[in-house]
């Protein structure tokens, strides 16, 4: 329990201490609301789908949860080259607990930075449809937080150093986003993209989070939080398997 | 005394080669023990299976008692390790390092601040303790790695090539450091090192391996004598040969070689 607290109170304190990485992490968010939530918004209300602001919000906010629930995972990579993975290794105590001790730090500095990108995106023009479903919005942030960040893990401990990282990048974080409906609806999307989307989390992370925040979705609510908790588990399952075979 | 590490037949094989042969030592408690190889001779595998980073593919293992291999967590508590590249969280104070340290190894709260205090004042950190270690220097980071490597009171201490990149001054403060405790605590030292001074004036014994086998071990007189040898030096010459030797990395690297070769050089 407390390696778990320590290795968490570890992630949250690289984070707050990383101000330039968290304003850093809010300049992409920013330029996707402003240059497509503008951009595209009349576009998209000539075709009767209505404010596209209100619409890419939600699906801006998963952006940066699952890119800096990745990277923060992907941190694996960057301990184990500077070191400090084999100080846990030869620890007493379980690789599990160091795994889900970094995941939940994970998951909270990535919830932190959806939540910034919430406030970044009201100040934009964003309005949340209530404000009281601001808190289950966020239960939903955390949620697509811990899932990405055990996905982040479980592919860091695959990989030996960064030069894996680009294709990460572009053939796992980048389709996931893309794919996942946050920057288009899927009702009318083709039926391959329909099916495509339905196999990617996010979608549902995203969906949910459209939910509580402008009142529309895609998915039921209950197959939202049903996917995305077991594909956490799964992932949790299989990113503690994985990290405890790395070898340093 | 009792014998604190046992090794016997240790053998480790990364696919098709044998990065450590049959090797066989014992140290005594309270002994310092140099562990000399040219490069690639097997003495960082040998320290990893030591320190439960490793499975031994055959042969026996005991730390203070404790098999690494079944009983981890007891063998891991025996021992504190200083590893050859720097592994301390440079985004964090050395008082935050050592603190995570000792939250790992489960020492009490009370205990903790009290031992910081006394080891930060042994490694002459005390004023620096809320600093960054990223602003540290190669020396300091060393120093904080063996305060660190001692917090939980370990029986043995892993050495592996600290005085590695540091000037003479650094080099001697710090053996001076591992003396003292070795001394005072009874603690058990395992070093490596390429100073054959080094391990000619601090090791009580010292074993010399070369191509994962044991080449030759006991004081640094009886290696002298054995070899005819008016230095370690020329003794580890003698020993090991004078050609250069490539160094094949660590086990990571040399299962990646392992399995480039296998791949058609392909990675």
């Amino acid at each position: 329990m407390q390696t778990i607290y320590i290795m968490w109170l570890r992630e949250v304190k690289r984070f707050i201490r990383s101000k330039s990485r968290i304003v850093g992490a809010l300049g992409q968010p920013l330029l996707f609301l402003i240059a497509l939530g503008y951009g595209l918004g009349p576009v998209f209300a000539k075709a009767g789908q209505g404010n596209y602001l209100q619409f890419i919000a939600p699906g801006i906010i998963g952006m940066s949860i699952i890119f800096t629930a990745i990277f923060n995972g992907m941190q694996v990579i960057w301990d184990r080259q500077f070191g400090f993975l084999k100080e846990t290794m030869v620890a007493p105590v379980s690789r599990l607990s160091i795994m889900f001790g970094r995941t939940l730090g994970g998951a909270t500095v990535s919830t932190a930075q959806g939540t910034l990108v919430l406030i970044l995106a009201t100040l934009a023009g964003f309005r949340p449809v209530s404000s009281i479903g601001i808190f289950p919005a966020i239960l939903a942030m955390l949620l697509i937080a811990l899932l990405f960040s055990a996905l982040g893990i479980m592919v860091a401990s695959l990989l030996k150093d960064m030069q894996g990282f680009q294709l990460i990048m572009n053939f796992l974080v980048m389709p996931l986003f893309f794919l996942s409906g946050a920057l288009f609806p899927l009702n009318n999307v083709p039926a391959a993209l329909l099916i495509v989307a339905r196999f990617d989390p996010l979608s549902y992370g995203v969906d949910a989070l459209r939910y509580f925040l402008i009142g529309t979705a895609n998915f039921p609510l209950i197959l939202d939080f049903s996917v995305l908790a077991a594909v956490t588990a799964i992932f949790l399952g299989l990113g503690s398997y994985f990290f405890s075979q790395i070898e340093v | 005394m009792a014998n604190i590490i046992d090794v016997k037949n240790l053998t480790k094989k990364f696919g098709d080669f044998e990065a450590v042969k049959d090797v066989s030592f014992s140290i005594e408690e309270g002994d310092i023990f140099a562990f000399l190889g040219p490069n690639g001779a097997g003495k960082s595998t040998t320290i990893k299976m030591l320190t439960t980073l490793l499975h031994p593919t055959t042969g026996e293992i005991l730390i203070n008692g404790f098999n690494p291999v079944t009983h981890s967590d007891a063998a891991r508590h025996s021992f504190g390790i200083v590893f050859q590249d720097p592994s301390l969280d440079e985004d964090l104070t050395a008082l935050e390092n050592l603190k995570l340290h000792g939250v790992l190894y489960h020492v009490p709260a009370e205990t903790l601040k009290k031992r910081i205090d006394e080891l930060l004042t042994l490694v002459e950190l005390s004023d620096r303790r809320n600093d960054f270690v990223r602003d540290f220097s190669g020396g300091m980071k060393r120093r904080l790695e063996i305060a660190r490597g001692l917090l939980h009171h370990p029986k043995i201490i892993f050495l592996d090539e600290p005085t590695l990149g540091l000037d003479p001054q650094t080099r001697n403060h710090l053996w001076r450091y591992v003396q003292k405790l070795n001394a005072d605590e009874g603690i058990t030292v395992f070093f490596t090192t390429h100073y054959m001074e080094e391990a000619e004036h601090i090791a009580k014994h010292i074993a010399v391996i070369d191509n994962g086998t044991i080449v030759a071990q006991g004081t640094n007189e009886e290696l002298q004598k054995q070899t005819g040898a008016a230095t370690l030096e020329e003794a580890f010459l003698k020993l090991t040969g004078s050609a250069i030797r490539d160094d094949v990395g660590n086990s990571t690297d040399q299962m990646r070689n392992h399995y480039r070769m296998r791949h058609g050089g392909r990675r």
